[in-house]
């Protein structure tokens, strides 16, 4: 932007001048030109700076806010079976039943007649595997019906759907299919809850077998905290001894912090592995000078996951926590010991208020991290020890339910937020230093 | 100061260049299983291949499953070529129109000049699949730490008293379930059966639950022999051809107990909208074909599909075939019945696992 401050002076300078030395009353035009002048020489001033920066926008754009949006829409849009199945939602609208009742012979036609267009073009399956989402068995009950719905000409179709599978004549399926009439609608934000609608269209938990989301986010924010506390005890320790030791021990301990710091984070948690298991470096060594007589489980549990993480995320705590420590200038303390305070007191009152703004900074930024991570908990701890990261990639990658992870994507969005703005109602975020 | 037009339109257009990675032609991209499979299948199969067709081969592993396959079709983004899957996804990927279909019959016939549909005893997978082997799950055991006092049958994996100690199996329902009605005393005949009802599956669970604790999962192929060989598990679930392929290649006494093996047939299938599928059927046509087939069993005991290969199978790995008549009990897994109940049971499976 600097560059363009000259020329922006230059055109203001100049006009004037050329108006003519006798300074007549500047009239309506020639106001309206300096304006439109002044108008496009900043313009161009700011397409320039715009020019500059657009590789950044453009990478922000196509990697950041283009996947967020994505994700935000389809955690509430799904239309594959309300265009998939476009005459039956006709027929039904048209026919209005009650919710415990089946439907009449004509919404069995219209479902026939979508069954074989979505059979011709392929979909069947994609409409199936949908239903089946919503509830157990249907994919079956969806894919016998249209296995065989080319032989069938011309209805009556009601026989013929009862005939390849009695589910077809409860009133449940219906309901299950009427759930899913809208393209935009937020069961997948109940599922990400262990919630579901029932078939009377009312909001129920769903059955204690199919329970898992609500106890993954409660465990996720439970790791997250017990790292954030363990990062926030160790790394003050580390950034107090960091900011007050001579300068050759301080270097060599930065280095000690920041070499693991600039190691992947997969070799740091194969490392913990080593380490670790069952027949790794500490249960040897342990085994080897007779404290233990059985190996220690440290790995597939809590303990490990607790562990690897906060080494992970140590140097997330500590280099805040330096940044802030290293401005407190040490008279400070001398200032309050010299008044007559105890070691005890000037540290409580004068040295820790001060490092506050660093702590939370490193807290925060270890618990948001945290929340998020997939890789340690799923090389480190057991089935059970598992975060909301690794049923997002779970759905995404195995169950193909690409909107329920969404909807799990923009809970845990939602959360970092709401933490954020908590953050800066307590503390301020303009008193944080990251470094 | 002048600003350089011509080098901020450099930067903004570098910016905007889509990522080139065109195939070269005459290239296929083959996946499958991974580790000991995928270093047999490239010496047995892929070398051959590219040597007599020229058509270069890219192998890839993955741990199995349809999703990965559905995400490229579905986004139109065919990365795999040809993919080794297991049957029942041949199954529900052909009917959710993943595949190419592929006629049985087109396949080349066996070096005893058999026609291809007789000469495969194991029969076509699916109408997209071509069946290549025939793997089987069993439970095993490393023989140089229990020695004699190894287990001996499918109850002792369950049997966390008599054989103390965490114990591995696929991360997957498939496998798990079968054990553990089988291990609760279902008969072999009986467990899909059983397995289709609500009480069967609550059964199955409940029979895991009493093992849970000690149970440790793994995805890839590799990892039980790993698991075995660190200590880390006492027994395991594994694909019977690792064990053969550990005891030989790492020097390992692991010991395998046939009692309760899951046999799974496994083969190739044609990606929808690839790129190569011309190049990917000459590749499935080959792989399939007695002598490759027979190579291959030579070197990890999975039973070819051809009686021609079959019949030209000798040495070592002859005895460790899945499919020999052995005492113990053994299930074939039911393709049609995890095409039907699969996703119901992953997902009652990730919850259970999950708590």
């Amino acid at each position: 932007m600097s560059s363009d401050a000259p020329a922006l002076i230059e055109s203001t300078t100049i006009d004037p001048a050329s108006g003519g030395g006798s300074l007549p009353p500047p009239g309506p035009s020639l106001n309206d030109d300096l304006r439109r002048r002044l108008r496009r020489t900043e313009w161009r001033g700011h397409l320039r700076a715009y020019l500059l920066i657009a590789p950044l926008l453009i990478f922000v754009l196509v990697s950041f806010v283009l996947p967020l949006s994505t994700l935000v829409y389809k955690s509430f849009h799904d239309p594959v079976v309300p265009t998939g199945l476009p005459l039956t939602y006709k027929a039904l609208r048209e026919w209005g039943g009650p919710r415990d009742e089946v439907p009449t012979e004509p919404v069995y036609a219209a479902l026939a007649n979508d069954m074989k267009a979505a059979k011709r073009d392929g979909r069947a399956a994609e409409i199936a595997s949908r239903l089946n989402i919503e509830a157990s068995g249907l994919r079956t009950t969806f894919m016998r019906a249209v296995r065989r719905i080319d032989s069938v000409e011309s209805g009556p179709w009601k026989p013929y759907f009862a005939g390849v599978d009695p589910a077809w004549e409860s009133p449940t399926t219906w309901a299950t299919v009427r759930n899913l009439a809208d393209t935009n609608h937020g069961l997948f934000f109940l599922s990400a809850l262990d919630l579901r609608k029932s078939s009377q269209g009312d909001v129920v938990r769903q059955p204690a077998e199919q329970r898992i989301y609500v106890e993954v986010f409660i465990r996720t924010i439970g790791i997250s905290a017990l790292v954030a506390l363990l990062c926030m005890a160790f790394g003050f320790a580390i950034a107090y001894l960091l900011a007050h030791a001579g300068d050759r021990t301080a270097n060599l301990l930065m280095i000690l912090v920041l070499l693991p710091f600039w190691t992947s984070l997969l070799v740091r948690t194969t490392a913990w592995i080593v380490l670790l298991q069952k027949e790794g470096v500490i249960n040897s060594m342990l085994l080897g000078i007779g404290a233990i007589s059985q190996p220690l489980p440290m790995m597939y549990n809590k303990f490990g996951v607790a562990v690897a993480m906060t080494h992970i995320l140590l140097p997330f705590a500590i280099l805040p926590m330096y940044s802030v420590m290293r401005q407190i200038p040490p008279s400070f303390v001398r200032a309050a010991r010299s008044l007559g305070a105890s070691p005890t007191t000037a540290f409580l009152r004068v040295y820790l208020p001060q490092c506050a703004p660093g702590v939370a900074a490193g807290v925060l930024l270890v618990f948001i991290i945290a929340l998020g991570y997939y890789i340690t908990p799923a090389l480190v701890g057991g089935a059970g020890d598992q975060m909301i990261s690794y049923f997002i990639a779970d759905n995404l990658t195995r169950a193909l339910n690409w909107g329920l992870a969404s909807a799990m994507g923009v809970l845990v969005l939602a959360a970092v937020l709401l933490l954020y703005w908590a953050y800066d109602k307590l503390v301020g975020v303009t008193n944080m230093r990251l470094g | 100061m002048n600003m350089n037009l011509p080098l901020v339109a450099v930067i903004l257009g570098a910016s905007l260049l889509p990522v080139v990675g065109a195939q070269a032609q005459g290239s296929i991209t083959v996946t499958a299983w991974g580790g000991a499979y995928s270093r047999v299948q490239t010496e047995t199969i892929y070398r051959p291949f590219s040597e007599k067709t020229g058509i270069k081969v890219t192998p890839e592993d993955y741990n199995g499953g349809l999703a990965e396959i559905g995400a490229q079709v579905q986004t139109g983004n065919v990365k795999w070529d040809v993919v080794n899957v297991e049957v029942f996804d041949a199954v529900k990927g052909c009917e959710e129109g993943l595949f190419e279909r592929i006629d049985l019959k087109s396949m080349p016939a066996g070096s005893d000049g058999t026609p291809a549909d007789r000469d495969f005893t194991a029969g076509a997978m699916s109408p997209c699949g071509v069946i290549s082997e025939t793997y089987s799950n069993v439970m095993a055991y490393d023989a140089a730490r229990l020695k004699d006092n190894g287990p001996k049958k499918l109850e002792d994996f369950f049997d966390v008293k008599r054989f103390p100690g965490k114990r591995a199996l696929r991360k997957v329902p498939g496998v798990a379930l079968e054990w553990a009605l089988m291990a609760d005393g279902v008969a072999p005949a009986d467990v899909y059966k059983v397995l289709s009802t609500a009480a069967g599956q609550a059964r199955a669970f409940k029979k895991l639950d009493t093992i849970k604790a000690d149970l440790v999962w793994w995805t890839a192929g590799a990892q039980p022999a790993q698991l075995l060989a660190s200590g880390e598990v006492v027994m395991t679930s594994v694909y019977n051809g690792r064990i053969y392929d550990a005891n030989l290649q790492g020097k390992r006494n692991f010991a395998i107990v046939w009692d309760g093996q899951v046999q799974v047939a496994e083969g190739w299938v044609i990606l929808k909208n690839g790129k190569n599928t011309k190049a990917a059927l000459e590749f499935v046509k080959y792989a399939t074909s007695t002598q490759p087939l027979a190579e291959q069993a030579k070197r990890l005991p999975y039973a070819p599909p051809r009686a021609s290969a079959l019949a030209k199978v000798d040495g070592p790995t002859k005895q460790w075939l899945p499919n020999l008549p052995r005492p113990g009990r053994a299930v074939v897994t039911d393709a049609e019945f995890w095409n039907e109940n699969g996703d119901d049971l992953n997902k009652r499976f990730a919850a259970w696992l999950a708590k």
